[in-house]
């Protein structure tokens, strides 16, 4: 077991020797490597938030109200470019997988922790490069964050920097993807077979072939948009013979299995919160793998669902619909393997179980609209309305997001050895599901009436849902500040806790919090155990 | 327990060959968008990509590829060499590999020449006023040709750094795996060309 | 995990593997020259699969490394041939 010596320094106290922020900026340690995306990420999802509030503000009245369409344009374009290339995507990855992937399968760090720096570097780069496109040239781009043809190489909008910004975090997104399968296949501790692993290893080692297989693709398709701009390829100029909706496959073909690169670690959090405050083993770890797996693999197939009315094929509509609905499955299974967890466990409703709870309600909304979404008749009626932009931030903000703050809320003790205040943490989160609610429900009406997305406009009968929309964005955004002042709160000078606050049976909790600088004095050893971890 | 400066990192050959074998495929995948595209554009095109084809001079295409097959295999020999300890024979072979490298480079720089001499180049006028087929023909061959002419080029520059390693002894017998991640990637730019040779010189 | 027992492939293999790539080349070249019309491009695309095997198992030694290696990259192409397949569900149909 461990050696818990008080006399024992914790990651933060080993600085290798460095002052300052060089212990930070020269680091090879993935959880100094995992905090610094910490506070970058969240720097950056402040600034995202503080996009979509002013797109909320411009639409709490038709017309114009604080913006004109070009200026609009560009608001949700960089919103959309900040939440998923720099959030999302990266968010749970990068900082959980980053900090807590060796320490549960009982490693001392990942097996490429220069390259992990690496990754690091490239991420700065790429937001560096992307904030270049707001001040230089011909002004932020305006084209959404899709990026489509033949707009996006029309528009004389800066898209060049921001293209390229896109490609360095996709690089970036790559190669912490492959440093974290080298991982797992390789650092596990002795006897800690496959069907052994913690779920959210399972669930970092999925996203890691999704960060593998599909970013390149994204990766030369910004290619292709650049070699449209400055050589005139044609690829997807129809005046020169391209077609626009081959880009939007390409484009797709990555960016649909993005989303299971946003969600499946998501997923690998909830499956370690509730065994965790239900004192229970999770029901069904076989299930859950699998369904892991599936998610990632089955999710490669149904990218065109975003197309239904592109004017593809009909047999392409038929193909893509029909994988949509088997993609749902896998995703329905895990839904009941955590309620079958609840299920006459002893609950302890604490901050990360709300969440996580959060998490399952929220998401099964995003799910059940991504049906209606995914079956042609009703698509076609609410595709591009503000029922797919619902529908997308139930999923992703909702379900990713909660898990997120279920994830901090859970291991942050672990990470600064200090606890938050659980009132406020309970406070935070009420606001917030309740401004969330208020603010993204109404959006799945109002697209069903027919408003359009990504105008900066609308018909006068839209006007009162908007309105309460707008109040509740607000309301939300109370909420964050509620929480993230509390969780910066307790990191700083909460009281102090031991190894396992939470009473979890997990690995992570036999070390230190904070951890020392190897995680382990003596690697686990699990040969011959029989215990699951959790 | 002393603190570390840092943390004590074990070499893992095993695991830098299988992180080696996870970046060729999203090379492998890099390429296959602009693959997808050819397919497209071809089924769309046939009758223009037959024609537009006859352009390309299929002796050097034919030349570039017997080049680069030869220089995987003497690049493959040098693993052998090196496990046999034969230092001198790795280094012959890394050199010849280099070479036939740098032949085909060479070999592309004046196709492309002549290509541009005939008004071929992409976002000529020319070219666009051959039709749709041709131009996105001629797109797909200088993008494509292009991409792999920079891998040739990555591929050339980590062979000469490994080369230099075996040089100061820090690539040696019982410590290769520099050696062997380098020739992959070598072998993955054969691979490339191994399908755009048919795609782009032998359409008639 | 240590190496046990390194498997050498003798240089001859890489001769013989080198002149199959080459005869299959030329076989290509050949065969592109007579006019089979849209087989063309399927024999090709066969010829050059061949080929392209040839490099991975013996050039690029996943003959002899361990079956992890095999699975990936099959697992791989086939994706990634798939994905060209659902596309093509696309374009073949309008």
């Amino acid at each position: 077991m461990t050696d818990t010596a008080s006399s024992q320094l914790n990651f933060f106290e080993e600085k290798g020797g460095r002052k300052g922020l060089w212990a930070w900026l020269l680091t090879t340690d993935h959880k100094r490597i995992g905090l610094m995306y910490m506070y970058v990420i969240l720097t950056f999802f402040i600034v995202g938030v503080l996009l979509g509030l002013a797109i909320r503000l411009e639409l709490i009245a038709p017309g114009q109200t604080i913006m004109g369409p070009q200026t609009y344009n560009s608001f949700f374009t960089l919103h959309g470019v900040i939440m998923v290339f720099v959030i999302v995507i990266p968010g749970l990855p990068a900082i959980f997988g980053n900090f807590f992937l060796p320490i549960i399968i009982g490693a001392k760090d990942v097996s490429f922790p220069k390259l992990n720096l690496f990754s690091w570097y490239l991420f700065m780069s790429g937001i560096f490069v992307v904030l270049i496109s707001l001040f230089t040239g011909g002004g932020p781009p305006d084209t959404g964050w899709t990026f489509y043809a033949p707009y996006s190489f029309k528009t004389t909008t800066n898209m060049l920097p921001m293209v390229s910004g896109a490609f360095l975090l996709g690089f970036s997104s790559i190669l912490t993807g492959l440093n974290f399968i080298v991982t797992v296949h390789r650092l596990r501790a002795p006897g800690m077979k496959w069907m052994k692993l913690p779920l959210f290893a399972w669930a970092i080692y999925g996203t890691g072939w999704i960060q593998l297989f599909a970013t390149p693709i994204v990766g030369i398709t910004l290619i292709m948009i650049v070699a449209e701009r400055l050589l005139g390829i044609g690829f997807f100029d129809p005046a020169l013979g391209g077609d626009p909706v081959l880009y939007q496959h390409l484009f797709w073909i990555y960016s649909h299995p993005a989303v299971y690169i946003m969600i499946l670690p998501a997923m690998g959090i909830i499956s370690e919160v509730i065994p965790t405050f239900a004192r229970k083993a999770v029901f069904g770890y076989n299930a859950i793998v699998v369904s892991t797996m599936a998610i990632a693999i089955v999710g490669y197939f149904v990218w065109a669902h975003h197309m239904f009315t592109s004017g593809m094929s009909t047999t392409a509509q038929f193909i893509f619909s029909l994988m949509t609905f088997f993609v749902a499955i896998p995703s329905a299974i895990k839904v009941f393997n955590w309620v079958a967890t609840l299920y006459k466990g002893s609950i302890s409703l604490q901050p990360p179980l709300l969440w996580a709870l959060g998490f399952m309600f929220l998401f099964m909304i995003g799910g059940f609209t991504g049906l209606i979404l995914g079956a042609l008749a009703t698509d076609v009626h609410v595709h591009n309305t503000s029922f797919v932009v619902s529908h997308f931030h139930y999923i992703i903000f909702g379900g990713m997001g909660s898990a997120f703050f279920a994830a901090m809320h859970y291991w942050l003790p672990k990470m600064y050895g200090k606890m938050y205040n659980i009132r406020w943490a309970n406070i935070g989160f009420g606001v917030f599901f309740i401004g969330f609610n208020v603010l993204y429900f109404p959006m799945l009406i109002l697209g069903i009436q027919g408003m359009p997305r990504r105008y900066f406009d609308y018909l006068p009968q839209f006007t009162s849902l908007n309105v309460a929309s707008t109040i509740g964005s607000w309301v939300m955004a109370i909420g964050l500040a509620i929480i993230i002042t509390n969780l910066i709160k307790g990191a700083r000078s909460g009281p102090a806790v031991g190894d396992d606050p939470w009473g979890s049976k997990a690995l992570e909790w036999t070390i230190p919090s904070p951890p020392p600088l190897e995680n382990f004095d003596v690697i686990p050893d699990f040969t011959e155990t029989d215990s699951h971890k959790s | 327990m002393e603190s570390h400066t840092h943390p004590h990192i074990h070499r893992d050959d095993q695991a830098s060959k299988l992180g080696m074998w996870l970046f060729i495929f999203t090379e492998i995948l890099l390429f296959g968008g602009l693959f997808i595209v050819y397919s497209i554009y071809r089924y769309m095109h046939q009758t223009a990509f037959h024609l537009a084809g006859e352009e390309l001079n299929d002796t050097i295409g034919t030349i570039n590829t017997v080049i680069l097959l030869v220089s995987s295999m003497t690049i493959a020999m040098s693993i052998t060499a090196m496990q046999k300890g034969n230092l001198k024979l790795v280094m012959q072979l890394i050199y010849v590999t280099v070479f036939f490298g740098l032949i085909f480079l060479v070999n592309k720089y004046f196709e492309w020449q002549v290509k541009f001499e005939h008004g071929l180049y992409p976002s000529s006028k020319f070219v666009q006023n051959l039709g749709a087929g041709d131009t996105l023909f001629f797109s797909l061959y200088f993008m494509m040709t292009g991409l792999h002419a920079l891998h040739i080029i990555v591929g050339l520059t980590v062979l000469i750094w490994v080369a230099v390693y075996i040089k100061k002894g820090r690539v040696h017998q019982t410590k290769y795996a520099f050696l062997e991640n380098g020739a992959l990637y070598w072998h993955l730019v054969d691979l490339i060309w191994i399908f755009l040779f048919p795609l782009f010189y032998l359409i008639h | 995990m240590s190496e046990e027992k390194q498997h050498i492939t003798p240089y001859a293999t890489y001769i013989w593997i080198l002149a199959a790539l080459l005869i299959l080349t030329f076989a290509t070249v050949a065969i592109t020259n007579v006019n089979l019309g849209p087989l063309s491009v399927t024999t090709a695309m066969l010829i050059a699969s061949i080929k392209a095997t040839l490099v991975l198992l013996y050039f690029m030694h996943l003959k002899f490394d361990q079956k992890i290696y095999r699975f990936m990259t099959t697992v791989v192409l086939l994706v990634f041939f798939m994905v060209i397949i659902f596309t093509f569900f696309d374009y073949l149909f309008r």
